[in-house]
């Protein structure tokens, strides 16, 4: 579904990204862990196409397209989701109708007709209940006001209604408590097919105690510096980050 | 000046025929006009070393020559359907070029409710009075139109108005024509107005597409005063959705009686080539309440600027505006909002709010709060901002499959929304929302 094969980007001429290779199958849910400023969230906003960001090599494939050849909304009408860590709030514009028209974008770019009010509303009252999403909150303002945990909800609402292949979820456990944390976790499981697939980008093991993942990559300095399973977000809970980094520079002291 | 303007206004002899001719023809008002005349002939044309026309250079709007519209009758237009308020039940009425036919649709007007042509109210002895007011300062375009308006609208009410009144101003014209419509609006203690104006320029019967679009100019100087009594309610509605060629310079003086309640919701959408609105709210007694609500969408060249003034004269009242802008294309905007507290005028509450979204690198706004405050017990307070879209909301938008434009179009009738949802009446304000949406989405 997706391969990313020696990706650099940087922002503001300074390098992020320095060389990421990964590969995405349907059906795999792959957790990106790292510290700080390893580039975690970078290549989450480098995959959703935000304009700052500037690829200096390597290449992105999506379904086997050019992804980094597209348009944000393009790479989102062809199916990649990214779960915002900080959710923008827009007043003026109703959660409701912003799902609309963005829905509507989509169907037409898979050229589906868009649905009829009835049918829009019966998939909104459904998604809801899936991710148990405040049925108030879908009427107000797109996030005004709401709070970080709503913000986050109102995110994986969101995808549900989009139906993307590839979700990303930008540190969406940052933030919440316990309760929400349960919640946003219960609605994604729901969500997961063996059609679609998910990287979760999270900075802590306690989101994947609720979202179990495949993999776990480890990312730093902008590099994926240590791939394995599940257990190794258990060695990193337990280690911390320290044991990697010097991992890593040894490993970087060989090969020069 | 004006010996230099007479020189080289082409309109300025016009000017001086067209009121020879009218005060040569009309006795009744011959003191007014001329009062007004002289005025007029004193402060010439403003320039941008007026204070009040600083940012606002109509030099370039003066360089056609127009006819005065002083005796020329009203063309034969159709009402475009653009002009149609889909939903508003309520009464009707069409003038054009500043002349109402008479006409009312929607059913017969409520007794407390009486309409009149100026022609005609001006012959009534007991109407008179109410066009001779010459207390209008500096005022140079109020004093053009005093000494040369001969029609428009009379309007009287006693009690409510069971339902709005909406008036269509059309402007039509095959040559370079001037007009000055004046409008005098009563509204009797304790009644209550509902009144959506909105203004529209179109092409004569039978001559469409004869003439292009913003080839032939009309200037249309209109001035309307309206008098809120003791406990009354006025609600008032402007559209302003004239096209190119149009120059529009708007006074409207709103003099309110103790305890009386005035709102405005002005909206100017891309079009006109000039749009000026002076709009004052004169509070001449206590306990008034006073809501200015204006939204502004500049394309093209347009310059389009909104004055407006909250004169707190006597204690207790209570003022509110919120002006936003939406500048596209090569647009300028302008606003001033001034906010005169009386030293007599304790306990007064007045707030200012001027809101810009600048789209366009080529599109310039200046605002000017302006706040003067001789009393000492008052809550006043005013802001101002300018801005572009934020790139993280657009990005937003994006990342969900929403494309560039139409993003930039949401957010566009997001900034609106906070002024279209003042509008009470729910058929007006889609139609509005309607009227926004035509206009956007447009390149940067």
């Amino acid at each position: 579904m997706l391969i990313i094969r020696n990706l650099h980007a940087e922002v503001e001429d300074k390098q992020i990204l320095k060389g990421i290779n990964l590969t995405v199958n349907a059906g795999e849910v792959h957790a990106i862990m790292g510290p700080n400023g390893s580039g975690k969230s970078s290549l989450a906003s480098v995959l959703a196409g935000k304009e700052n960001y500037a690829v200096t090599e390597g290449e992105v494939l999506f379904e086997g397209k050019d992804l980094l050849d597209m348009a944000p909304e393009v790479r989102a009408r062809e199916g990649i989701f990214l779960a915002f860590q900080y959710p923008i709030e827009i007043p003026g514009v109703s959660n409701i109708n912003f799902l609309k028209t963005a829905l509507a974008e989509i169907r037409a770019y898979k050229n589906l007709p868009p649905l009829d009010a009835k049918e829009f509303l019966q998939l909104s009252r459904e998604k809801q209940k899936l991710v148990e999403f405040d049925a108030k909150l879908v009427n107000r303002s797109l996030n005004e006001g709401f709070s970080g945990g709503e913000k986050k909800r109102n995110e994986i609402f969101q995808l549900a209604m989009l139906e993307p292949s590839l979700s990303i979820l930008d540190e969406t456990d940052s933030g919440l408590d316990i309760d929400a944390l349960r919640i946003v976790s219960k609605g994604v499981n729901k969500l997961r097919s063996e059609k679609n697939a998910f990287i979760i980008i999270t900075h802590y093991q306690r989101l994947l105690e609720y979202i179990v993942p495949d993999f776990v990559h480890v990312l730093y300095n902008g590099r994926i510096v240590k791939s394995g399973t599940k257990e190794l977000a258990l060695e990193l809970e337990e280690k911390g980050y320290d044991w990697l980094k010097e991992e890593s520079r040894e490993k970087e002291v060989t090969t020069v | 000046m004006s010996t230099i303007q007479e020189r080289t206004i082409p309109l300025y002899e016009e000017i001086v025929n067209g009121y020879n001719r009218l005060v040569a023809s009309d006795g009744d008002l011959r003191r007014a006009r001329q009062s007004a005349f002289d005025k007029f002939r004193l402060l010439g044309f403003p320039s941008i070393k007026n204070e009040d026309w600083k940012y606002t250079n109509i030099g370039r709007f003066l360089k056609d020559e127009f006819a005065l519209g002083v005796s020329a009758g009203a063309p034969s237009v159709v009402l475009p359907e653009a002009a149609i308020i889909p939903g508003l039940d309520g009464y009707r009425i069409v003038l054009v070029n500043g002349v109402w036919n008479g006409e009312v649709s929607g059913g017969p007007l409520p007794k407390g409710v009486e309409i009149k042509r100026v022609a005609e109210a001006i012959q009534d002895p007991a109407l008179a009075g109410y066009f001779e007011n010459g207390k209008w300062g500096n005022l140079a375009f109020v004093h053009l139109n005093t000494a040369l308006f001969t029609d428009g609208l009379f309007i009287r009410v006693n009690g409510a108005v069971d339902k709005p009144l909406q008036i269509i101003h059309l402007y039509s014209t095959e040559r370079n024509l001037m007009i000055q419509p004046r409008h005098v609006w009563v509204v009797n203690a304790n009644a209550e107005l509902t009144v959506v104006e909105s203004v529209f320029s179109v092409e004569a019967e039978g001559k469409r597409g004869e003439v292009k679009t913003g080839e032939v100019k009309i200037w249309v100087n209109s001035l309307t005063e309206i008098i809120a009594h003791t406990d009354s309610r006025v609600d008032h509605t402007v559209i302003q959705a004239a096209a190119a060629g149009a120059r529009l310079v708007n006074h409207t003086t709103v003099r309110q009686k103790k305890q009386s309640l005035y709102n405005n919701y002005t909206f100017t959408l891309p079009g006109a080539d000039l749009v000026r609105n002076d709009l004052q709210a004169r509070l001449e007694e206590d306990h008034t309440e006073t809501h200015l609500y204006g939204l502004y969408l500049a394309a093209g060249q347009q310059l389009v600027d909104n004055h407006t003034l909250v004169d707190h004269q006597k204690p207790s009242c209570f003022s509110n505006e919120l002006y936003k802008g939406v500048l596209l294309e090569q647009s300028t905007g302008v606003f001033n909002g001034k906010v005169y507290v009386h030293k007599d005028a304790q306990k007064t509450n007045a707030f200012q709010q001027n809101n810009n979204l600048v789209i366009s690198k080529k599109a310039t706004i200046d605002s000017k709060p302006e706040l003067e405050i001789f009393a000492d017990d008052v809550k006043c307070s005013h802001g101002s901002t300018v801005g572009q879209f934020s790139e993280d909301a657009v990005f937003y938008l994006r990342a969900r499959g929403i494309g560039e434009e139409t993003a930039k179009a949401l957010l566009i009738a997001a900034f609106a929304f906070d002024v279209t949802e003042k509008i009470k009446i729910r058929a007006v304000e889609n139609y509005i929302n309607q009227l926004i949406s035509q206009h956007i989405p447009v390149q940067g």
